[in-house]
Formats: C-alpha cells, sequence, structure tokens
C-alpha cells in the first residue's frame, strides 16, 4: 500500500465501506409490534448500527405512535453487543443465535 | 441547529463489540456540530477509529501522541485566532485516562494555565486498555489489572487510590469542570452543550465502560455505567471557575444502592468478594464523599 503523506485520510467516515456484521454471534430483531418507539435503542447503540427510520409502513405498539420514526438496525454494521437487546424497555427486541 | 439525528462518526469502526467510548464520542459530536475540529490521544478510540487508509470521523480530526494532545490543541486554538478565523469553532479534544491522567497532563495544565478556548474530554476506561489492559492514576482502588495481579500475596488488585482529575482540572480554576455519565444521556448531553457555550479551558471527565478490561457481558455496558452513579461511586456533577462551595450535583440518587451492585458484574473486582473488609473499606469512601450533600434524616 502506497502511504499518503503525512498518512492523512481524505475519506470522511470511510470505515463505513468496511462492514463488522460478521463479528456478531447474536442478533438483535425488533418485534415492532411491542416497539413504543422510545428510540433508547438508537442513543446507545456504540457503532451506531441503528438508523432512524420513517415508521408509517411498520407494524406499531399504539396507533397513536404512527407517525413517530422507528428504529432500523443496519446488519451489515451490528456487532450483536445486546446493549439494545438489555436497554428497551419493553423488551421488543429478541436476541437470536446467528446459524451458519 | 440541532444535529442529534446526523451521525458524525461512521459505523465499520473496530472497537469491541459494546464499548462505552464510541457512544460519548457520536453524542458528543451530535451537540458539538459540524464546525467542529478533534485533537485524539494515542489509545483505543484513536486506534480503532481510524484503522489507515479510513477513517469513522465525518469532521476535521487529528491524532497526536499522549504527550501532546492539550498542546496540538492549543496550536488550533492559536492558528485559527492568528487568521481571523476563532469564531464559533469548536475544538474538542478526546484523551483516554492514561493520555489524560498520567501521560498528557503536562499539556493539559498548560492548555488550562494559558486560557485556551478548547473543550476536553476524557474518556475513562481506567487502565491503559489498548495496550492490553496495564494499570493507570485513574484504575479504581481494588481493581485488577494486568500489572495489578491478584495472588495469594496481594489480594486486592490495585491498592492506590484512583486520581481525581476533575478535581485538579477544577483547581486551575478553569470555567467549566463536569463529570458526565451517557448512561445518564439528558444530563450527558446537556453538560457538553454548556461546555462548548462558555468560553476559555472546559474538562469533562467521562466515565467509559470497557467491556474486555472490565470483564463484563458486552450488553451491560450502559447497565453498570448507570449502576456506577447510582451506587454513588461516579457522581455526576460541575463546578465553574474552581469554586468548590458550589459544586453542583446534577444527579442525586434518592437512595444510594451498595457499592456491590456496580462491582458485582465486573470480572476485575471478583476477588474483593473473598475480601469483604476491602468492599466494606470503597463503601465507607463512597459514604465519606457523599456525606457533604445527604442531609441525614
Ligand atoms: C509515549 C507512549 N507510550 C506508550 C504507548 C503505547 N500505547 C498506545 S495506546 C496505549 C494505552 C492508552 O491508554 P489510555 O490513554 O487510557 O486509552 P485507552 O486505550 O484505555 O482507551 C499505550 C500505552 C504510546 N503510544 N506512546
Ligand atoms: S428501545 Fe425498544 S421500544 Fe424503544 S425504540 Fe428501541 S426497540 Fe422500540
Ligand atoms: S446489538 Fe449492539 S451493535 Fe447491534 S444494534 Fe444492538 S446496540 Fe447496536
Ligand atoms: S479494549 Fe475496551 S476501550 Fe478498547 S475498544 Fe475494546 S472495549 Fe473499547
Ligand atoms: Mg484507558
Amino acid at each position: 500500500m502506497k502511504i499518503s503523506r503525512g498518512a492523512t485520510i481524505t475519506e470522511p467516515g470511510s470505515t463505513a465501506l468496511e462492514e463488522t456484521g460478521s463479528w456478531r454471534t447474536f442478533r438483535p430483531v425488533i418485534r415492532y409490534e411491542k416497539c413504543i418507539r422510545c428510540m433508547i435503542c438508537w442513543n446507545f447503540c456504540p457503532e451506531p448500527a441503528i438508523e432512524k427510520k420513517e415508521g408509517e409502513n411498520y407494524p406499531v405498539a399504539n396507533p397513536k405512535l404512527i407517525k413517530m420514526p422507528v428504529p432500523v438496525i443496519n446488519y451489515n454494521f451490528c456487532k450483536g453487543c445486546g446493549i439494545c437487546v438489555n436497554e428497551c424497555p419493553t423488551k421488543a427486541i429478541d436476541f437470536v443465535r446467528e446459524e451458519k | 441547529m440541532n444535529y442529534e439525528d446526523m451521525e458524525f462518526f461512521a459505523p465499520g469502526h473496530r472497537a469491541c463489540a459494546g464499548c462505552a467510548a464510541p457512544i460519548i464520542v457520536k453524542w458528543a459530536l451530535k451537540i458539538a456540530g459540524p464546525k467542529t475540529i478533534v485533537v485524539n490521544a494515542t489509545g483505543c478510540l484513536e486506534v480503532f477509529s481510524t484503522p489507515y487508509p479510513h477513517t469513522s470521523w465525518r469532521l476535521p480530526w487529528i491524532h497526536t501522541a499522549f504527550e501532546n494532545a492539550a498542546a496540538t490543541a492549543s496550536g488550533i486554538d492559536a492558528a485559527l485566532k492568528a487568521i481571523g478565523k476563532r469564531d464559533d469553532i469548536n475544538i474538542i479534544v478526546f484523551g483516554g485516562d492514561g493520555g489524560t491522567s498520567d501521560i498528557g497532563f503536562q499539556s493539559l495544565s498548560g492548555m488550562a494555565e494559558r486560557g485556551h478556548n478548547i473543550l476536553y474530554i476524557m474518556y475513562d476506561n481506567e487502565a491503559y486498555m489498548n495496550t492490553g489492559i496495564q494499570r493507570s492514576s485513574s484504575t479504581p482502588f481494588g481493581a485488577w489489572t494486568s500489572t495489578t495481579q491478584v495472588g495469594p500475596s496481594k489480594p486486592l488488585g490495585k491498592e492506590e487510590f484512583k486520581k481525581p482529575i476533575a478535581d485538579i482540572m477544577a483547581a486551575h480554576r478553569i470555567p467549566y469542570v463536569a463529570t458526565a455519565n451517557p448512561a445518564f444521556l439528558p444530563d450527558f448531553k446537556a453538560k457538553i452543550q454548556k461546555a462548548l457555550s462558555i468560553k476559555g479551558p472546559k474538562f469533562i471527565h467521562t466515565i467509559s465502560s470497557c467491556t474486555t478490561g472490565w470483564r463484563h457481558d458486552p450488553s451491560k455496558t450502559i447497565e453498570i455505567m448507570r449502576l456506577a452513579t447510582e451506587t454513588g461511586i461516579f457522581p455526576l456533577w460541575e463546578i465553574e471557575n474552581g469554586d468548590f462551595s458550589k459544586i453542583r450535583i446534577t444527579y442525586m440518587p434518592k437512595q444510594r444502592k451498595p457499592v456491590e451492585e456496580y462491582l458485582k458484574p465486573q470480572g476485575r473486582f471478583r476477588h474483593l468478594f473473598n475480601e469483604p473488609e476491602k468492599i466494606k473499606e470503597i463503601q465507607r469512601m463512597v459514604d465519606e464523599w457523599w456525606a457533604r450533600f445527604e442531609v441525614k434524616s
């Protein structure tokens, strides 16, 4: 590899080209029908591998919440730490072993 | 302008699953916004966020040695001033506990004394994690590390007390010093915001759990950091202009939990449970710290 002068890196955020999803041994799976869209999982995901998306097409715990954004896990980056599973106040995130 | 929905720290970094450091960084940057220059001392954060030729940072970022993170930031402050562009640009330093309380301390103290307009954030995982969990001056009393081994002749782990770095920074009489904990996110965000709104040197000491070095399940990162504050071991406070008499406790536990609840889930304290006297000693130190804030009923 040719090293740039001063080892400068000119492409911001380029670790996003290198996925870390293969690190996972357990997969967090959001059960949207139990999700109250509080975004606590999004607050605490260290990667971050949880994205905030428009929620209208997702199942919802309470119809009043349908306009609120939902958390969507990006499995290309989720390392399966389980913080979201542990912190979710409604236990809406299952943690399932990855199969080969 | 609110940048909370933007991510200035990209995924794909190589932090261990469950590391708290990226949570600290992503929130500090969401509050600071795009007009920010980051200086990063050597350590886990620097190593896992910049696997050459890639970077997780979406802001100008510079890596420095341990000794000179605050000196580099001081230079950036002076240079921006010289070219007339000092207004509304944040300069934030991230340093580990080794890089801050030990090796980079002289340049940090100099930055504070000269009055540079910089926010220094120390993410405290309480050891030299990147090189294999060696003790630092910020490692707490009783903790196992790879250089405070536990054995029959040394049942305790580290025998010395944690250096009170935030108190030491407050003693520099800089405008703002705070302790923070990402598990208490609204308080954490408010402190970053407040620090950045004040001109001059600011120092924030934030707890940063390390699943690898603290020896706990990665899913427990936030839970354990929350316990650090709920047990009173890591109190949340702020001090302005070094006025210790006006210290503001920003989270007052209604009923402090026993320290065991924080120690128990961490392998680095496992041996203490054979030394109940030592746990009592830790509890006594915590009680002593809180005595002046708690009204006895
Ligand atoms: C002067 C110097 N001594 C030793 C090292 C090797 N080293 C690299 S990272 C590191 C650990 C840093 O500890 P800390 O600042 O607490 O950050 P952490 O890795 O724990 O996040 C050490 C000792 C170095 N890079 N420079
Ligand atoms: S923490 Fe649980 S309830 Fe809250 S947004 Fe995430 S999945 Fe939904
Ligand atoms: S398991 Fe960890 S990495 Fe994966 S989405 Fe949850 S918090 Fe993020
Ligand atoms: S060793 Fe600790 S501080 Fe370093 S990346 Fe892993 S969890 Fe984070
Ligand atoms: Mg450290």
